[in-house]
C-alpha cells in the first residue's frame, strides 16, 4: 500500500518537476495581437489572402509582411479592425465577386461525348478535354460548388454553376480549381457581364452552343466604352461598366446577362430587385 | 537478428495494431480524410509508441516489478504517457517550429491513445526485452502509419464516387475501413504467433 502511494506519487513529482522545467526553459513567446488578430478573421481558411490559413496570415501581418487589406471574404470592415489592432492605416479595396462566365447547360450546349467518370470537373477535362463541346464552358460536375468554403455555389438541374452574389466573399478558391478559367474575379459594382468563355469562331459557336457569344461586335457599337473583342469574344471592360446594359436588348444570342435583374435560369438564387413569387425561370 | 526481423513483420502485417487488433480506432477514422494529414498522424504515433514504449519498460522492470506493484500498470503507464507527450511537445514547439506545425495538432490527440497503450501492455505481457520491445513498437507504428496512409487513400478516391445517399459518410468509410481488414486477414498465418 505504502509502495504504490510512494512509487506513483514519485512518478507523478518526476513527470511534474520536468514538465514545469520544460515549460520554463522552452516557452514559445506568442504577441498578444496575433491572438487578436485571429478574434477578427474570419476562420474560413480559405488562403484568399496568399497565406496557409488564417493562421499564416495572423503571424504575417503581426511581423509586418502582409498588409490588412489581404482579405477578400472579411471585407472593408475587416481592414479596419486589423488596421486598428496593428496601429496602421486602412486602405480601402473595391470588393470583388467570382462569375461564372458561361451560361450553356445540358439544354443549351452540345456535348461531344457522354461522361461517366468521376464526378470531378478535373478528372473530366482530363479525357479529350471534357465533354462540352465548347472548350471553355462550365462543366457542371461541382469542383467548385465543393471547394467553397461559403456555400456561395449551386450546380443547376441542367448542370450549369451559378454563383451567388451575396455569399460569394471573393475567396478565389473556385477560381483556382476550375480546369477551364471559366469562373473570373470581377468588381461586385458591375452587375453586367458577357457569359461566355469561347473565343472560336460565331459559326463554331453556334454549332455548340444557342446562347454563346458569336462576336458579331454588336455590343461594341451599342456601347463602344463598355466592351472590347478579343478574338471572337466579347468582354466588359470592368472600368467602363455603367455603359454596358445599354447592350443587353441587343446581343443577337442574348448573352449578356445583367445579374441586377436575375441570375440565370434554373437557379434557385434571387436577384435583388426580383421578387420571390416571381422566380426567374421564365 | 531473425527474431527481431519476424517481431517486425509482424507488428506491420499480420497483427496490425489497426486491422487485426482493432487498437487506435479512433484516429483511423476520425483524421484519414486526407493522406497527408494520415501521414502525419502515423508519424507522430510513429515517434510516441517508440519513446513510450522505452519509459514504459524502464517503469515496469525498474519501479513497478521490484516494488510488487504490477497492479497499477495501465494507470502507471498512462501517467507516464501523458506527461511525456506533454513534454515532447513543448520541445517540439520551441525546438522545430516546422515540425510543431506537421505534428503538433496529432499530438494531444495520442496522449491516452489506446494504440499507444495497448503497445506498452502488450510490450510486457509478451516479456520482451528491451530491445525486442522497441522494435515491436517501430513495427507496430509503422503498421499504423500503412493502414492510414491505405485507408487515407481509399477515403480520398470515395469522395469523388457517386455513393449512394443512405452510405454516405461515415457508414461507407466503417464498410471500407471493415474491408480493408478482410485484405489483412490474408497475411494471417505468414508468421507464427
Amino acid at each position: 500500500m505504502l509502495a504504490a502511494i510512494l512509487s506513483l506519487g514519485c512518478i507523478g513529482l518526476v513527470s511534474a518537476i520536468a514538465l514545469g522545467f520544460v515549460a520554463k526553459k522552452f516557452a514559445v513567446e506568442v504577441d498578444p495581437r496575433e491572438a487578436a488578430i485571429m478574434e477578427v478573421l474570419p476562420s474560413a481558411n480559405c488562403g484568399a489572402c496568399g497565406y496557409p490559413g488564417c493562421g499564416g496570415y495572423a503571424k504575417s501581418l503581426v511581423a509586418g509582411k502582409a498588409e490588412p487589406n489581404q482579405c477578400p471574404p472579411g471585407g472593408a470592415e475587416l481592414v479596419v479592425k486589423l488596421a486598428h489592432i496593428l496601429g496602421v492605416e486602412a486602405v480601402e479595396t473595391a470588393p470583388q465577386v467570382a462569375v461564372v462566365l458561361c451560361q450553356g447547360d445540358n439544354k443549351t450546349a452540345v456535348n461531344k461525348y457522354r461522361y461517366l467518370g468521376l464526378e470531378d470537373c478535373n478528372a473530366a477535362q482530363k479525357i479529350a478535354d471534357g465533354p462540352k463541346a465548347c472548350p471553355g464552358g462550365c462543366l457542371g460536375l461541382g469542383s467548385c460548388q465543393r471547394v467553397c468554403p461559403f456555400d456561395a455555389i449551386e450546380i443547376t438541374a441542367d448542370g450549369l454553376a451559378v454563383i451567388s452574389r451575396d455569399k460569394c466573399t471573393g475567396c478565389r478558391k473556385c477560381v483556382a480549381v476550375c480546369p477551364r478559367q471559366t469562373i473570373r474575379m470581377t468588381p461586385l459594382a458591375a452587375s453586367v457581364h458577357v457569359m461566355c468563355n469561347s473565343r472560336d469562331k460565331g459559326a463554331l459557336v453556334r454549332k455548340y452552343c444557342q446562347i454563346g457569344c458569336i462576336g458579331c461586335h454588336i455590343c461594341e457599337k451599342a456601347a463602344p466604352q463598355a466592351y472590347k473583342i478579343e478574338g471572337f469574344l466579347a468582354e466588359v471592360v470592368y472600368e467602363e461598366h455603367e455603359e454596358a446594359f445599354e447592350a443587353i436588348e441587343k446581343c443577337p444570342t442574348h448573352c449578356i446577362r445583367d445579374f441586377a435583374e436575375g441570375y440565370p435560369q434554373g437557379s434557385s438564387f434571387q436577384a435583388p430587385g426580383v421578387d420571390d413569387d416571381t422566380p426567374n425561370a421564365a | 537478428m531473425v527474431d527481431l526481423f519476424v517481431i517486425l513483420v509482424s507488428a506491420i502485417f499480420v497483427n496490425n495494431f489497426v486491422l487485426a487488433r482493432f487498437l487506435g480506432i479512433c484516429p483511423f477514422l476520425g483524421v484519414s480524410k486526407k493522406v497527408e494529414t494520415a501521414l502525419g498522424m502515423g508519424m507522430a504515433v510513429t515517434f510516441v509508441m517508440t519513446v513510450a514504449t522505452v519509459v514504459t519498460w524502464f517503469v515496469q522492470y525498474f519501479v513497478l516489478i521490484p516494488f510488487g506493484i504490477e497492479y497499477l500498470q495501465t494507470i502507471a503507464f498512462i501517467l507516464v504517457i501523458a506527461a511525456l507527450v506533454q513534454l515532447v511537445e513543448m520541445v517540439v514547439q520551441k525546438v522545430s517550429p516546422v515540425l510543431y506545425q506537421s505534428l503538433g495538432i496529432f499530438l494531444p490527440l495520442i496522449t491516452t491513445n489506446c494504440a499507444v497503450l495497448g503497445l506498452a501492455v502488450l510490450n510486457i505481457q509478451k516479456d520482451y526485452t528491451f530491445l525486442e520491445g522497441v522494435v515491436f513498437a517501430i513495427g507496430a507504428a509503422g503498421g499504423f502509419t500503412l493502414a492510414m496512409v491505405l485507408f487515407a487513400g481509399l477515403r480520398e478516391r470515395l469522395e469523388l464516387c457517386a455513393v449512394p445517399q443512405s452510405f454516405r459518410g461515415t457508414a461507407i468509410a466503417l464498410v471500407t475501413a471493415g474491408l480493408l481488414s478482410l485484405a489483412f486477414m490474408g497475411f494471417a498465418g505468414l508468421v507464427k504467433g
